[in-house]
């Protein structure tokens, strides 16, 4: 006779429900929930065949230059505190010239000196950002030089 | 003091191996690659292994330690989500301990102080853990979330969406020695950092949680506060190519990885550190973010009086009751006068 039907049979328990112990299944698809979760980015980007980067074209106009601001390696990593810096000298303090570490001298101004040159915006500045998630707001009060006046007014 | 010290100088350690390895390209490979993938390895097959191992273990019997009313005559009030009696109360309760840590919230503190009637011990909430483990925990959880922008490309808008809410509070800070703006300082980085600093604090200066502090307490606070300055710095102080970082990230979660050439070693030292603490999570206390699921405590329906529990290991017994037994002896104890339930 098996546990149950005893209990069954006993008067005093008649009437109670038996309840198994033994949680495992619940364990084990909060598991796979988990390792589901944990690995989401590689099925993300699987099922979105995510395509490597496409590199950064530099302008004809700054490749002939050879110069930025500061050298390639500090430009690629800290531009924008560069930018930050200069918005709030010229809008605060009215300052517009920059001299640089190696004493060229330069207007800081985004529309006609940065643009000047980097006169590609989509093929420059956005290539990355989308790629990094970065949201720019540059443009928001900025023209850029190398795009109509209707395309600057989007 | 010395478990705070000892750990102190593995954290030391663990920073400095990435900051000298960085300058060699094999160690780069194994720093950027090699461990990242082995720590991600060690920590899955590690958590699964150690949540099978604790879904063989027998729960014989429920233990809810209860904090309100169980339900038994109709008149008296049951509290039916701090001690349920149902599937569904038993969920709400889960929720609010999983989201909300709702036992830490009952936490008291007692302490003796004076009052007009002489020394009085007193039990008071203590809510200041609490606030702190929340702020921990939920920036924590930002924190992942907005990296998830290095391994999903293109990136959902859902991560772009936290990271916006994240960085509303902008501040901006100009000096020649330092300036910060851009990129927007993170909130969840800088609390994370804040809180973690405030729970390791708690063990140092409060002289009772010192006491029960071990070496692995202190280790992962320690090293949780290591990755967060190192991700602040990262992003603020010493910058680093962030194209090629996430080239190097996707590569990771594409298994086809490629080593950046030109990115500054507080890289390193920042996802050497983050591979230490994944490798480490399945041998530590970190591991209460599944056993948190698990707790017997919180997960059993209080339903003791209502429902029979059988343990599932109980031996065998043969039982007479006492039903079984009238229907045995019914004609004898008959003759003899005694009195039966069925005649």
């Amino acid at each position: 006779m098996n546990d149950k039907a005893e209990l069954s049979n006993a008067s005093a328990s008649a009437s109670m429900k038996l309840i198994p112990s033994g949680d495992k299944k619940w364990i084990i698809l909060g598991l796979i929930i988990f390792v589901g979760l944990f690995t989401f980015p590689i099925w993300y980007n699987m099922l979105k065949c995510s395509a490597p980067i496409q590199p950064v074209v530099l302008s004809a106009k700054a490749k002939a230059a050879g110069y930025c601001v500061l050298p390639k390696s500090e430009m690629v990593s800290a531009h924008m505190q560069i930018l930050d810096e200069w918005r709030d000298i010229v809008v605060r303090e009215g300052e517009r010239t920059y001299t640089s570490p190696s004493g060229k001298i330069f207007t800081m101004s985004l529309s006609n000196t940065c643009l000047d040159c980097h006169n590609n915006q989509a093929e420059f500045c956005d290539r990355c950002h989308q790629y990094a998630s970065v949201k720019t707001y540059c443009m928001d009060c900025h023209v850029n030089p190398s795009k109509s006046l209707k395309e600057n007014m989007q | 003091m010395k478990n705070f010290l000892i750990s102190l100088v593995a954290i030391a350690a663990l920073w400095l191996i990435p900051y000298f390895a960085a300058n060699v390209a094999v160690l780069k490979l194994l720093i950027a690659v090699i461990i990242p993938y082995a720590a991600v390895v060690i920590f899955l097959v590690g958590f699964i292994y150690k949540v099978i191992d604790w879904s063989k273990s027998a729960v014989p019997f429920r233990i809810p330690t209860t904090a309100g009313q169980q339900k038994s005559l109709p008149w008296i009030k049951a509290n039916n989500i701090d001690n349920p009696f149902t599937k569904m109360g038993v969920i709400i309760r889960m929720l609010l301990e999983v989201l909300a840590f709702r036992s830490l919230f009952r936490n008291t503190t007692m302490s003796v102080s004076e009052t007009e009637h002489g020394k009085r011990l007193a039990y008071k909430t203590e809510i200041f853990l609490w606030i702190g483990a929340m702020a921990f925990h939920y920036c924590f959880l930002v924190v992942v979330l907005r990296h998830l922008r290095f391994f999903l490309d293109p990136v959902p808008a859902c991560v772009q969406l936290v990271e916006f809410f994240d960085g509303l509070m902008r501040v901006e800070f100009f000096s020649s020695v330092f300036s910060i703006g851009l990129p927007g300082i993170m909130m969840s980085g800088l609390i994370l950092l804040a809180a973690a600093i405030f729970l390791l604090g708690r063990r140092l200066f409060n002289a009772k949680v010192k006491y029960i502090s071990l070496m692995a307490d202190y280790f992962p606070l320690q090293l949780i506060i290591a990755i967060a300055i190192s991700g602040i710095f990262m992003r603020h102080f010493f910058k680093v190519d962030l194209t090629a970082v996430k080239q190097l990230s996707m590569g990771l979660a594409t298994f086809s990885p490629v080593i950046p050439t030109n990115v500054g070693s507080i890289f390193y030292i920042h996802i050497f550190l983050v591979s230490m603490l994944v490798m480490y999570i399945p041998f530590s206390k970190l591991m209460h973010m599944a056993g948190v699921f698990l707790s017997p405590t919180r997960n059993l329906t209080a339903d003791t009086r209502m429902n029979r529990h059988i343990n599932p290991w109980n031996h065998d017994v043969k039982t007479h009751n006492y039903d079984e037994y009238e229907d045995e002896f019914r004609e004898v104890m008959k003759n003899a006068g005694l009195r039966v339930e069925k005649e």
